[in-house]
């Protein structure tokens, strides 16, 4: 029995009380943040709660707010066998963003886990293999944060070119 | 030049110059290096309608045994250190073409903060192929290009710095 976001906000709501915040939206866009140290919990109640078993993690993203400091998570979960959607997002402090792993939930998490580390700098703790996944290995900072400066040069390569036709 | 020249049927004379360069130019076997779009047009140039066979070119995997790199697609600053890598491992005389908006100069994602602004600010370009992407005829135009370079050089001079010609 499919639940809409309201229903599986409940259910949240219900088994962690506090740690679920407010739902936000409608449809597939409903939303509610997760207090940050308590996402893996969450997410394997979503995975194995009978009236839930939200077996697909779509997509695991972040975004960067510096204005109030924050780098946010995002989870988009549905589910096959009872086809719901739900929105998950979890804050982060920006100056040390630290989210525990849902790799060992979902193993689709694990890439994009990856990328969320390479490309905004969130360390996911207990992650089994928490390497840059896009940018080679050296590369210095976090290119998705806002205040990334581009380096002028990368192993001696210029990383601008002179334009014929701006003068 | 004219190999075969007017004089009676038993006498051939040519420069060596220009015997070896029409040798060499005839089999010019080209590395395939598809990073992005660009390779399915280079793929479409190998194909018979194109079919740069014709030219005496063959497709190559490893750089080892090419006379040409067709570098064809956006180069990452990541590929381009693995890129001079296989350079490198090319026996001389060697050449390069740069395919394509993106492999010539970044293209549409020149302002990326990972991708190399040129292939040439990496390796030395003999011939730019215009295009988003070049469709085959201009790739063929170009290696066309590159066979008429390679007539004119002098084998026993050190090949120099090469001069960009365009395709």
């Amino acid at each position: 029995m499919p639940l809409d976001a309201a229903g599986v906000h409940a259910r949240l709501r219900d088994r962690f009380g506090e740690a679920i915040g407010d739902l936000a939206g409608t449809g597939r866009d409903a939303s509610c943040s997760v207090e940050p140290a308590r996402i893996a919990e969450v997410c394997q109640f979503l995975r194995t709660e009978p009236a839930l078993r939200f077996d697909c993690l779509s997509n695991l993203s972040g975004v960067d707010y510096p204005k109030r400091n924050a780098i946010q998570v995002v989870y988009h979960l549905f589910s096959y066998p009872l086809r719901h959607w739900i929105v998950l997002k979890v804050d982060a402090t920006r100056d040390d963003p630290v989210v525990p792993t849902v790799s060992d939930v979902w193993s689709a998490a694990n890439w994009q886990e990856r990328e969320v580390f390479d490309l905004l700098g969130v360390t996911f703790t207990g992650h089994p293999d928490l390497r840059r996944i896009l940018m080679p290995e050296d590369w210095p900072g976090h290119p998705l944060r806002k205040d990334f400066v581009e380096p002028q040069e990368y192993h001696g390569i210029a990383t601008s070119r002179e334009s014929l036709l701006r003068t | 030049m004219s190999l075969i020249n007017t004089a009676p049927e038993m006498a051939l004379t040519a420069r060596i110059d220009d015997l070896l360069n029409w040798t060499r130019k005839s089999s010019v076997w080209y590395m395939m290096f598809g990073l992005a779009c660009c390779a399915i047009e280079m793929m479409q140039t190998g194909g018979p309608r194109a079919d740069l066979e014709r030219f005496g070119m063959a497709p190559r995997a490893t750089p080892r045994v090419s006379d040409v790199i067709i570098v064809s697609g956006t180069l990452t600053l990541k590929m381009a250190l693995r890129t001079k890598v296989l350079y490198d491992q090319m026996p001389d005389p060697k050449y390069v073409v740069s395919m394509g908006s993106c492999a010539n100069c970044g293209g549409l994602f020149q302002l990326a903060y990972s991708v190399c602004d040129g292939v040439d600010k990496v390796i030395p370009v003999d011939v730019y192929v215009p295009g988003c992407p070049p469709r085959p005829e201009a790739l063929t135009e170009g290696l066309v290009k590159l066979q008429e370079k390679i007539q004119q050089e002098k084998w026993l001079v050190r090949r120099s710095e090469p001069a960009g010609v365009r395709a």
